[in-house]
């Protein structure tokens, strides 16, 4: 370990940078988990199933990551409030929710690696485009496009997403549901719209998050997996319900990653989502901003 | 149910056993049947039949395992490769060290996974238990870490395994290790027995059904919780003690891998969990169905069918082979 002052500059940069992306992750599982009560352990999947439709078009069609978005986006919104019906009525009408419903997610992310795993083999899948490759440098910091554009990509949907909770009433809805469901109902609103609205989001935003990672890296069907305690990491250390507590968490653990992986090598660096997670459950359940 | 008998209400002529035992007898029998059965035959059968058996039988005690908590208790171990893991690195550092009996490397496998189980319930069950599940997934990720990390167990490599000498009673290394794992199977359904119809399995489903119910009326939630993550953590990991001998050459990805996980959540959850013998009849089920695909087809093939089996028999039959079989006995009167 040899310690400079210059790595630890870039180190922190692009744990900052690594962390928007983290945020754009973790942001779905703040929604089902953190507002709605719904433990989707497969959001990772959802995100491996954006990255491939995107690997997808680009090979085809040589379409560009974002137009993939544009497209997909909205399937995944369609898909998520379908998928969402089909857990209500299975599961959370029955109250079955914690056991059969969780085992359920853990199926529904099984069948997605390994379907992928049969279709695309275990093959690790890349794209380019012009913003893959490039630096740019102030000073002795470099930070690369492909990282950048992701933590933009990230900040911009946060941004979006907060501002759909608080400004319109839909939002607000969802926002109600993860206070009081009862509540909800005695208003006059319908909470499982509101629900299913809301897992529409979460699910596109795996989408769009997937497709971010595969301009970051080359993905390949299991790497979901690393993804699936780096969200509920955050979800957790964020406050579970908190659209800013996401970012800030995100970032915290992206510098943190970073840090571990400059000074201890990359092999460390699952271990530190985990570890946080386990520690924030362990000795703080309510997360930094928590109450 | 009401203690009065109603006057069609003929009691039981007891036998031998007291009818409460009866289950527990039953499996005793079982168990040394098969035993014997294995004795008797011998190398006489391909080993390949020892290596499918070996597969079912361990899955038989990791899905018991598994439901002990999460069945009766209803809370949901995502982190049944980890604690399986443990077991197996633990009999890797004891025949690295020590060469020691595989009895002992088994005892001292659910030690360690046991305790690990207690501090992870200890850390986590106070919270939603949910919480516990996601905790259960990052322990299997950072105890895999660490093993990569550890270069002494293999790290990434993974590690070769010198099978111990064989004592004269067996004929071969695969027919010891079956007979082993029929044993460590009934064990395994015997205390999860027990614990069913114990004050502890009674206290458990109290909590799986409504737990701030139980702990109003007296049940000692965190208490009989810890109990449960203890053995099943204990159970599983005595499960994998074995496991290094039986491939003889382990690493991380395999000793860590999700089918464990998967195939040990699915196994009861298609059984049935409410019972003890709802684990071994999906892990039979499943188990077998495995076997042949993946002889047929091929093992992602296989693996992929248990996900399929999971999601449908959790959304079409949530009670599982166990609730099918109890809706057609009532349907019949």
């Amino acid at each position: 370990m040899n310690f400079s002052w210059d790595l630890l500059v870039n180190a922190i940069i692009s744990g900052v940078v690594l962390g928007g992306f983290y945020a754009a992750t973790a942001i779905g599982v703040t929604i089902e988990f953190g507002m709605l009560d719904i433990v989707n352990i497969a959001h990772p999947a959802f995100m491996i199933v954006g990255a491939y439709l995107a690997y997808l078009v680009w090979n085809s069609f040589g379409f560009d990551p974002f137009i993939a978005m544009v497209i997909f986006a909205p399937f995944g919104l369609f898909f998520g409030r379908a998928f969402y019906r089909a857990y209500h009525f299975f599961f959370e009408r029955r109250g079955d929710e914690s056991l059969q419903g969780l085992a359920f997610f853990f199926g529904i992310l099984f069948i997605i690696e390994i379907g992928l795993v049969l279709i695309f083999g275990v093959d690790y899948r890349s794209i380019t485009a012009p913003y893959i490759g490039p630096t740019f440098g102030i000073g002795l910091i470099s930070v690369s496009w492909r990282m950048m554009v992701p933590f933009l990509v990230g900040l911009g949907m946060l941004a979006g997403i907060q501002l759909y909770l608080s400004r319109t009433f839909t939002g607000r809805t969802i926002l109600a549901v993860s206070q009081d469901i009862e509540a909800v109902r005695l208003i006059g609103a319908d909470p499982i719209r509101a629900k299913e609205i809301a897992f529409g989001i979460a699910t596109a935003s795996a989408i769009v998050a997937g497709i971010l990672l595969l301009i970051i890296q080359p993905v390949e069907p299991s790497v979901g997996r690393e993804y699936i305690g780096r969200a509920f990491a955050i979800c957790v250390l964020g406050g579970m319900a908190s659209v800013p507590g996401t970012l800030v968490a995100s970032l915290i653990l992206g510098v943190a990653e970073t840090l571990t992986a400059t000074f201890f090598g990359p092999s460390w660096s699952p271990a530190v989502s985990f570890g946080l997670l386990l520690v924030t459950l362990a000795f703080r359940p309510a997360g930094i901003f928590g109450r | 149910m009401s203690t009065q008998a109603s006057p069609a209400y003929q009691p039981r002529k007891s036998t031998l056993v007291p009818t409460r035992l009866r289950s527990g007898f039953a499996i005793v029998l079982a168990g040394t049947i098969l035993i014997a059965a294995t004795m008797l035959v011998g190398s006489r059968v391909s080993e390949y039949y020892y290596l499918a058996a070996y597969t079912i039988l361990q899955f038989i005690v990791l899905g018991t395992a598994w439901n002990i908590l999460g069945g009766y208790g209803g809370y949901v171990n995502f982190g049944t490769a980890g604690f399986f893991a443990v077991g197996c690195y633990t009999t890797i550092v004891l025949n690295k060290l020590f060469q020691l009996p595989l009895l002992i490397d088994m005892a001292a496998a659910a030690a360690t996974a046991g305790l690990l189980g207690l501090a992870t319930g200890y850390l986590t069950l106070r919270l939603r238990g949910v919480f516990f599940s996601i905790a259960t997934l990052a322990l299997a990720i950072v105890l895999q870490t660490v093993i990569i990390n550890w270069s002494f167990v293999g790290g990434a490599r993974g590690v070769y395994v010198v099978r111990q000498e064989i004592s004269g009673l067996f004929d071969s290394y695969a027919h010891l290790l079956v007979t082993l794992m029929v044993g460590l199977a009934t064990c395994a359904v015997l205390a999860a027995w027990a614990v069913e119809k114990s004050w502890i399995g009674i206290g458990l489903a109290a909590i799986r059904d409504d737990e701030t119910a139980a702990e109003t009326s007296g049940v000692p939630s965190l208490r009989l919780k810890l109990i449960a993550t203890t053995m099943s953590g204990a159970l599983m990991g005595v499960a994998g003690a074995p496991f290094p001998y039986y491939i003889t050459y382990v690493d991380p990805a395999t000793a860590f891998s999700l089918a464990i996980t998967v195939n040990s959540i699915a196994m009861p959850l298609i059984g049935g969990t409410a019972t003890w013998w709802g684990p071994v009849v999906g892990a039979i089920m499943l188990g077998s169905v495995q076997q042949i695909l993946t002889v047929t087809i091929s093992s992602a093939a296989n693996l992929f069918i248990v996900g399929v089996l999971l999601v449908l028999f959790v959304t079409a039959a949530p009670r599982g082979v166990v609730g099918i079989v109890r809706a057609w006995k009532r349907g019949r009167k």
